[in-house]
């Protein structure tokens, strides 16, 4: 039996963006995408997605400050 | 000194070869000896005065220059045999594990060699790190087996050489500086030998540049002997010599060093040279670090620890911290520091002795000449006079008597530069160790002042975290304008009321300062119209105008009628509307005083309180006004009115506080825990019937019938129980008690008919929240409780007891820290000691607690300060890395949030609801 990491509640959502959606979110942005904080391929969160190096992960968590926080993370190998 | 300017373009890393340290080297050091018996010190020896000199009358032999000018210059030491360099211990070891044994190549096929040799230069070329492909390249250079095969055997060829096919027999590192190949230890000369074997090609993938080292300058051969300036002797008042630890060291080696050659030129047996070897190779492995593991440190003849080079650099008190990024600064003061209500939070109290000390520079121009002329004439001892001036040719000249003022006033012109003393209204940094936070260090106006103290507001203590029991802080003064101007906008004490800690105000009333406004405010107190006006002018408010028989206050035209005060002529004043005064017209709030808290107010209107058009219309003012930390009302000005409206409302409720506090007085004395005989009766009654529950659930235990509770065993469910019940007759012998500790006036009946008269100040300060709590009131008065060590009763002691007065294995409260009487009453001596104990695991605690915290906060800082939060929000380190992409996820300051949220939705509808009505 295998259990989906994803499915634990202190898991955040993490999601694989589409190139469309990085252009749109990040064509006006003071900082390069390089710069985002890095998340290993290996990491067991973006192998249970299948995130490649290159990819940009949109991650959705609950935050103290503002509810809920999205935030981007770029796999990296 | 003369100097020139140069620019440095780059800086190289690499190891000196033995012919750098003997070009460098001005003397070959030789004698073992400093000084000869006359004073003058030994040529070859390790004063030689070629080595520099430091006494300014002596000319150096080898630059000329005098002592002082004279920078030093090394010398060196030709090793007998070499040695190894006690940090490279592990470099040595990952390179001769990497390359053959036998060959000198390193362990890596021709492809392999190929292909890293490519990956580092390109690395080399974009300046990326090349930590990564190196720790590759030794990963797979590792190829060793763990124990050679007996004669013809064969080696399994992953284990061999891929150049010449030598089976490779591991080598290891014995901590710090002992290699060795399966049992046979290498000498430092062998080692040397096989470093010397590696080729450049081979030893740059193995990470060591051909350019700027050689692996095998990692042996040391020749040690430079550093100059006398970094080693100098003290002269003590005996005329006595005292040479340096390092100097010792040095003498240590060139004694073993010089005996080693003896011998090896006798040809004495290799066991006696061997022994020696290694007395060189501990003696230099200590010059460089006396603290290395698995090396007894060198000691001086009194038993101290040598401080050698790795000393000198590391830790707190080593070159970096203390000397490079720490630093002694001019223009500044430390004394005492003492209360003076009377002085502005913004200000602080400076005594003239300082004053005359620590100056500002000004530069002298057309419009302030008659002042500075005043000030030099004033000279360096009257008080607001001058130090120094600095003349247009750039000469300091010091003003000294008469003949030196009339010579500068003879010369004096615009662009001279006055150093005058500090005078009121000059900006001054001012801060208490430790620097926690920001507000450790704010900048206040000065203020002279008599005696020799420093002076501050009461209200600034909570930032600081300062008491007047022996305090001591530094005051800065800044020396250029930008900084003053930089200062005042941003560290005045009045940008600070609002603390980033959790978005309330962190200055604000403490002690009597809230008690006083308690006394003011409360039900009941009047003044005549003479008293009153009295403490209008006292607390340097606006006096009020008298129109048509009517005192008119807080007539703001820029306000309605409605927030006006006015007040018959003759009529009494009550503390509230004197209050009101301080308050800004247009003020509306409601909230719940501290005082709210005790279950029993009279009359009870004066728990909430309601301030309408910026009058106090009901409610006390307690700590929860405008207390620190906790401050409703301050809080709300600072918010709405700014700080600069903040700080008038505190420096005049500081004023009208005195006076409240004035009108009756505050005093406290054992007479305020009192409580009567028969509130004496009910709490015994109370405790002896804990006391039987405490008896029956250990007889439950020890019948064998107590249930224990789910997940824990017999004795822990019996211990849970115990204090729980010691708990409760804790509490409850404390509320008894409360019940009889009233602040004064119960009800309109009270026989009390005078309100002032008769109350309790302990309780007033524990109820309005200005110092102390119930909880310390009821241990004075009922009784002071359960003592704890590591959270739970006393166990430790003798055997299965505490004390011998119990019997073994006793459970009952008493044998295990319960204090049944209160402090009025007195302990007896079992329960003293048991007190004792909890009072000292505290003092332990808090003295652990400060040590580990400060480390967690140095690291927590060195990892965050280099970030910086652009205006979009976005939060990156110094190398543009992202941290967050909205700062703190949802871009609030929290100084500027309302404790920590951005907004405080409640409030804003009851401030709607109350303009609406």
């Amino acid at each position: 039996m295998k259990i989906d990491i994803q499915d634990h509640m202190l898991v955040p959502k993490h999601e694989i963006m589409t190139e469309e959606e990085i252009s749109d979110e990040f064509s006006d942005v003071d900082y390069d995408i390089k710069d985002l904080p890095k998340i290993k391929s290996k990491d067991p969160v973006a192998k249970a997605i299948g995130a490649e190096p290159g990819n940009i992960l949109r991650i959705t968590r609950e935050s103290q400050t503002a509810g809920v926080f999205v935030t981007y993370r770029i796999v990296e190998d | 000194m003369t100097g020139f300017i140069k620019k440095i373009e780059k800086i190289n890393f690499g190891l000196m070869s033995p012919e750098n340290i003997r070009d460098m080297s001005v003397v070959t050091v030789e004698t073992p000896d400093t000084y000869e018996d006359d004073g003058f010190p030994i040529e070859k020896g390790l004063m030689d005065p070629r080595l520099g000199v430091i006494d300014p009358s002596l000319v150096c032999r080898t630059c000329g220059f005098r002592g002082g000018d004279c920078q030093g210059h090394f010398g060196s030491i030709e090793l007998a045999r070499p040695v190894i360099h006690i940090g490279f211990g592990d470099v040595i070891h990952k390179i001769l594990r990497s390359t053959c044994n036998e060959c000198g190549r390193v362990l890596l096929s021709n492809d392999q060699i190929e292909e890293f040799s490519q990956k580092i230069h390109e690395a080399m070329d974009n300046r990326e790190s090349l930590n990564n492909i190196l720790k590759e390249v030794y990963r797979i250079a590792k190829i060793e087996t763990k124990n050679l095969p007996e004669d013809d055997e064969e080696v399994d060829p992953k284990h061999c050489c891929p150049h010449c096919g030598a089976p490779q027999e591991a080598i290891i590192l014995d901590k710090p500086v002992t290699i060795r190949q399966g049992d046979y230890k290498l000498t430092a000369s062998e080692v040397r030998e096989r470093l010397e074997r590696i080729s450049d090609e081979d030893a740059f993938i193995l990470g060591v540049n051909p350019e700027v080292a050689r692996p095998e300058w990692l042996v040391l051969t020749v040690l430079p002997v550093p100059p006398v300036t970094v080693r100098p002797s003290i002269t003590l008042d005996t005329g006595e010599r005292s040479e340096d630890d390092l100097t010792h060291k040095l003498v240590d080696i060139l004694r073993i060093n010089q005996r080693l050659l003896e011998n090896m030129e006798a040809g004495a047996p290799q066991l006696i040279v061997e022994d020696l070897w290694e007395l060189l190779q501990y003696h230099v492995t200590t010059y460089f670090d006396n603290e290395a593991s698995g090396v007894p440190p060198a000691r001086h003849r009194s038993g101290r620890p040598l401080k050698t080079l790795t000393q000198r650099l590391k830790g707190k008190e080593g070159r970096f911290r203390s000397n490079l990024s720490g630093k002694r600064v001019n223009f500044s003061a430390r004394t005492v520091i003492s209360p003076d209500p009377n002085i502005s939070i913004n200000e602080v109290g400076v005594p003239e002795m300082i004053a005359k000390e620590v100056t500002v520079p000004v530069y002298v121009n057309e419009w302030n000449m008659d002042e500075m002329i005043k000030y030099i004439k004033n000279g360096p001892d009257v008080h607001p006079g001058a130090n120094y001036v600095i003349r247009n040719d750039g000469r300091k000249i010091r003003v000294r008597n008469e003949e030196t003022k009339e010579l500068i006033l003879e010369q004096l012109e615009p662009g001279f530069i006055i150093e005058r003393h500090l005078k009121d209204g000059d900006m001054v940094l001012f801060n208490r160790q430790p620097s926690l936070h920001r507000m450790s260090m704010m900048a206040h106006e000065v203020r002279v002042l008599p005696y020799k103290t420093f002076r501050l507001n009461l209200c600034v203590c909570p930032p600081y975290n300062a008491d007047f029991d022996g305090d001591e802080m530094n005051m800065h003064v800044f020396q250029t304008d930008e900084s003053r101007a930089e200062a005042k906008s941003l560290m005045r004490v009045q940008e600070h009321i609002l603390s980033p800690r959790f978005g309330g105000p962190i200055i604000g009333a403490i002690h009597d300062h809230i008690s006083g406004a308690y006394l003011l405010t409360r039900d009941g107190v009047e003044f005549t119209e003479e008293q009153a006006l009295q403490i209008i002018r006292k607390s340097h408010l606006k006096l009020p105008t008298l129109k048509s028989g009517q005192w008119v206050l807080k007539d703001d035209p820029e306000f309605g009628e409605e927030s006006y005060i006015f007040k018959e002529q003759g009529e009494m004043w009550t503390g509230k509307e004197l209050f009101s005064l301080l308050l800004p017209n247009d003020l509306n709030l409601s909230y719940s005083a501290e005082i709210s808290k005790c279950p029993a107010v009279f009359p009870i209107e004066d728990a909430t309180v309601v301030i309408k058009d910026g009058i106090l219309v009901q409610g006390v003012i307690d700590e929860s006004a405008y207390g620190s930390f906790s401050g409703k009302i301050l809080d709300k000005i600072v918010k709405e009115y700014g700080p600069g409206r903040a700080k008038e409302f505190l420096d005049r409720s500081t004023d009208l506080a005195i006076c409240g506090i004035m009108k009756t007085g505050i005093t406290t004395s054992l007479n305020d825990e009192e409580i009567p005989e028969e509130a004496q009766d009910r709490i015994n009654e109370h405790l002896d019937k804990k006391m039987d529950e405490v008896d029956k659930l250990v007889e439950a235990y020890e019948e064998g019938y107590l249930q224990a509770l789910p997940g824990r065993s017999l004795e822990e469910t019996l211990e849970m129980k115990i204090m729980q019940v010691l708990g409760e007759a804790r509490d409850m012998s404390g509320s008894i008690a409360e019940n009889y500790l009233t602040m004064g006036k119960q009800s309109d009946d009270d026989p009390y008919d005078h309100v002032m008269a008769v109350e309790n100040h302990s309780v007033v300060m524990a109820r309005t929240g200005a110092r102390a709590s119930m909880l310390n009131l009821t241990q004075i008065t009922a009784c002071v409780g359960q003592q704890a060590v590591r959270g739970g009763r006393i166990e430790r002691g003798y055997l299965n007891r505490t004390l011998p007065h119990f019997k073994k294995g006793e459970l009952g409260a008493k044998a295990k820290g319960f204090v049944h009487s209160s402090y009025k009453s007195g302990l007896d001596p079992i329960e003293f000691f048991f007190h004792a104990m909890g009072g000292r695991e505290g003092l332990v605690d808090t003295a652990i607690r400060t040590a580990q915290s400060g480390y967690m906060q140095r690291r927590l800082v060195n990892a965050l300060q280099d970030l910086q939060v652009k205006p979009s929000g976005l939060v990156t380190d110094n190398q543009g890395n992202v941290i967050q992409t909205m700062f703190g996820e949802d871009g609030v300051d929290p100084a500027k949030s309302d404790f920590g949220k951005p907004a405080d939705l409640n409030k804003l509808i009851d401030e709607i609801r109350m303009e609406g009505k």
